[in-house]
């Protein structure tokens, strides 16, 4: 019997091995692409997606690991062509400049937002320290998420 | 720059341009409006000096080339008003696709939403010698711009004959053409309607000064920024076909083993893999990833090693295996050294190290191959489409026309994607299994098979006279490469040569080439003279600099650090360093903080000013100056690449380490904008001064002065 995972609200079968790292079902099996590949050993955080709600190297997770958690990927932010704000803050402080680190650093900061939505900048240091970006944008990122979680603590949410 | 002379030279430690044929463009121009739909299009013939475009460097050879003659850049309007620029380079996040787009708009008077850029296509846009040494906005945007000028006129003659009056006194302006005398006019997009006009660039067609710019100098976001932050752009590695196999390729246990033997049979019983032979290369491609994975594991090979250099030794190698005699171009000698040697107060001789470092682009490398009707296409990350399409018909034996590359805008380069590797191994593999293949390179393939900046040795001799000035200069690069050797300092007395050395590991060109090493080298050994001079370091620079582009770096720069400041803290030390290359001036600033304990070294904080002509857009330089500063500090700090006897000791992210949010410091960048000079490059020139500067402020903190890139790759008690 296949394994049958969740992501972004929508139920998949997997005909991948059980042991098959999430980021290859997510990339190839479903065409998810917007989870990245960029080092497979769980060192630099381009595959980053929430599992559970809590962000998690896709690389690091063999599939059968994610049956039963629900998955969200780059793909799952965006609500009715709105961005998420996070999202929106990235685009806004152009926080980019190859962009293929964009959506593991999004993922992982929608992750860190949710369990500390009010992050000195310390803490957003700490926690996109497994990220990397190699065109040296951290400073735009930094001041993504923090506007980010402004975005997020204001009036209407 | 833009002058009648110019050429393009290929620097030596490029040192991955073997071949690179010269080559006309093959679309037809009837097929072009085939694709586009009618319309007028623009071309730019590169006859003349200012559109004047660089061509492939000379066969086998790093002499300089004549250009060629042929269409360079081009442009069409469409009956929808929308507008096509064309171009071979490639966006790898150095964000031209942007900047480009401006430089059109601003020049043809059309809003900056009606233009789109198509890019690095062998089949659609015009041939390119590769995206690197930071070419693009010096000569693609004066390109783009005097066809958008010509474009202009052909739109105003056309509005003119419309309405039967003189075209003197028409203006264009926001997509249309007026006649204030009556009030009328005429939008672009009906003065193209039902026209197929194809024409060559006019002689002299005045572009507009940067002064007057209204699009082009303005900080509009990346055009495609939402694409990117919905993670629905597709880079080459996220391409997948109907029918598409995944490929892998076999590798050496180390660089040099031959295929001893291969047994395949265990492989080739897998359902669906299928696997290539061919020489030492092997391959397979499968359904999955995972099952091209198993595929590879159950190939049995036997390789024959060589044995071969190892980093600890690699310098003292470099140094005794120049080749004996310096090519000319490569030597160069004003006044006597040995005279300013002789005469001066102080004498300083140092030398200096720089060691192979990895570019590790987020995206590694990668293709996807599709053979059709005998023709092949391949989409992969590259900075040199047109030589990959050369390589591809090389190898295959195919003509060039039955080749085409495709770039999508890829996942960062640094000078690193010039080589078709990867497009070669997925077009042999998709070959063999007559389906597309997907071939994208792990994390350790990346860090083993692809090609390094060069390591390198660096020997200075200098003097200065008792008030401070330099005297004598004698400066000799051993394999790092010769960019950024000449010092800019006024000295009398120099002599500066770069020494070929046989590559050791597979090396090649990286962000700023050897300007990095030689300014490291440079800008180190003059705050070595500064204090043997007892002079402040940015007072001994300004005395020994006449460049007035150079002096406005360093006095901007240091007015935003305070220098020169007095430490408040123990451990604290300040160090500045500068420097100018391909047409830009750079002047970097640093405050460290030393842990007299662990030897711990944290950067503070970093300040650097940046002046490369006329700013086309500010938001993108700020990214590309803050970029290469965080990207510079990694190789100062703790980048470099070990290997012993033909492996790479540290190919993982875990083992080589890459600056990340911890590392990064205080960062202020400072964009100086001189709209009466022509724009200059800017992707290279604002890493160069890092490391020395840092390197400075280590021995304002300590009195330690280090010699040798990386600077702390263990702390400061390692050394």
């Amino acid at each position: 019997m296949p394994i049958e995972i969740e992501v972004n609200g929508k139920k998949y079968p997997v005909n991948y091995p059980p042991d098959t790292p999430l980021l290859y079902v997510l990339r190839d099996e479903l065409h998810l692409t917007g989870t990245k590949y960029g080092c497979g050993e769980g060192q630099c955080g381009a595959c980053t997606v929430l599992l559970g709600g809590a962000p998690r190297r896709s690389c690091q997770i063999p599939v059968s690991a994610a049956a039963g958690k629900p998955v969200t990927t780059i793909e799952g932010l965006e609500k009715d062509g709105r961005l998420h704000p996070v999202q929106q803050a990235f685009l806004e402080a152009g926080a980019f400049q190859c962009a293929y680190c964009t959506s593991g650093m999004i993922m992982s900061s929608v992750g860190l937002l949710q369990s500390k939505p009010n992050p000195t900048g310390a803490d957003v240091v700490q926690f996109l320290q497994g990220n990397v970006c190699r065109c040296g944008t951290h400073p735009r990122i930094m001041e993504a998420v923090r506007h980010a979680a402004k975005m997020m603590q204001g009036p209407g949410r | 720059m833009n002058n009648a002379e110019e050429k393009l030279v290929i620097e030596p430690e490029r040192y991955e341009f073997r071949a690179a044929p010269i080559h006309q463009f093959e679309l037809a121009r009837r097929d072009f409006f085939k694709i586009l739909g009618a319309g007028i299009a623009v071309f730019a013939v590169a006859k003349d000096a200012l559109s004047a475009q660089e061509t492939a460097p000379g066969h086998r050879s790093f002499h300089n080339e004549e250009l060629p003659k042929e269409i360079s850049a081009w442009l069409h309007i469409g009956e929808d008003g929308t507008v096509t620029g064309f171009t071979g380079k490639a966006e790898i996040g150095q964000n031209i696709r942007t900047a480009l787009a401006q430089t059109i708009a601003d020049e043809l008077r059309v809003p900056f939403e009606s233009v789109r850029m198509v890019t690095a296509d062998t089949a659609l846009t015009p041939f390119d010698a590769g995206t690197f040494g930071s070419r693009t906005t010096p000569t693609i945007t004066p390109q783009l711009r005097r066809v958008a000028a010509a474009a202009r006129d052909i739109l105003v003659q056309a509005a003119a004959k419309e309405w039967s009056i003189a075209p003197e006194g028409l203006i264009a302006a926001d997509a249309k053409v007026t006649d204030p005398a009556s009030g009328r006019s005429l939008k672009y997009a009906e003065l193209v309607r039902g026209k197929m006009l194809a024409q060559d660039l006019p002689a002299e067609d005045p572009i507009t000064p940067a002064a007057q710019w209204r699009i082009a100098g303005k900080p509009i976001p990346k055009v495609d920024g939402r694409s990117f932050v919905t993670g629905h752009h597709q880079f080459t590695t996220d391409i997948q076909l109907p029918g598409m196999l995944y490929g892998k390729v076999l590798r050496p246990p180390s660089f040099g083993a031959t295929l001893a033997s291969c047994d395949d049979t265990a492989a080739k019983a897998i359902s669906g893999v299928v696997v290539v032979r061919d020489g030492d290369f092997v391959g397979v491609a499968a359904p999955s990833a995972h099952e091209a994975q198993s595929a590879l594991d159950a190939v049995r090979a036997q390789w024959k090693e060589v044995s071969q250099i190892s980093s600890k030794e690699i310098f003292s190698y470099l140094k005794q295996n120049a080749v004996a005699k310096t090519e000319d171009r490569f030597r160069k000698q004003k006044g006597s050294v040995e005279e300013g040697l002789a005469n001066a107060v102080h004498r300083l001789d140092a030398t200096y190290t720089v060691a192979y470092i990895a570019h590790a682009p987020l995206e590694p490398r990668a293709a996807v191959a599709q053979w059709a009707d005998g023709k092949l296409t391949v989409w992969t990350g590259t900075q040199r489409p047109f030589a990959n399409r050369d390589e591809l018909a090389d190898v295959f034996h195919l003509p060039e026309s039955s080749v085409r590359v495709i770039v999508p805008d890829t996942g960062s380069a640094y000078g690193g994607k010039h080589t078709s590797d990867a497009a070669i191994e997925a077009a042999r593999l998709a070959r063999a299994a007559g389906r597309p293949v997907k071939v994208v390179w792990t994390r350790e393939e990346e860090f083993t098979w692809a090609y390094f900046r060069p390591a390198g040795v660096i020997e200075i001799k200098s003097a200065i006279s008792g008030d401070g000035a330099l005297t004598a200069w004698e400066f000799h690069n051993y394999h790092s490469g010769s960019s950024g050797i000449e010092t800019p300092y006024v000295v009398a007395n120099q002599r500066t040569e770069y020494h070929a050395v046989p590559l050791v590991l597979r090396s090649g060109s990286y962000r700023g080439l050897a300007a990095t090493a030689n300014h490291f080298a440079r800008e180190t050994h003059m705050d070595a003279l500064a204090r043997a001079a007892k002079m402040d370091p940015l007072e001994f620079r300004m005395k020994n600099l006449s460049n007035s582009r150079m002096r406005a770096v360093l006095e901007a720069a240091a007015k935003s650090f305070g220098w020169p400041r007095k430490k408040t803290q123990e451990g604290q030390g300040f160090g500045v360093a500068c420097g100018d290359e391909k047409g830009s001036y750079v002047a970097t600033f640093a405050e460290v903080a030393v842990d007299k304990v662990t030897g711990a070294v944290r950067v503070v904080r970093l300040v650097e000013a940046f002046e490369c002509g006329a700013i086309v857009n500010p938001d993108g330089l700020r990214n590309q100056v803050v970029g290469a500063m965080i990207q510079g500090l990694g190789g100062a700090l703790f980048e470099a690449i070990e290997f012993e006897n033909g492996r790479i000791k540290n190919p993982h992210f875990a083992s080589y380490r890459v600056p990340r949010f911890r590392d990064v410091p205080e960062i202020e960048a400072i964009l100086l904008d001189r709209k009466d000079i022509p724009s200059a490059g800017a992707g290279e020139t604002p890493i160069m001064a890092v490391a020395p500067a840092i390197g400075s402020a280590i021995f304002d903190a300590t009195g330690v002065r280090l010699h040798d890139l990386p600077l702390v790759p263990n702390g400061l008690r390692s050394k």
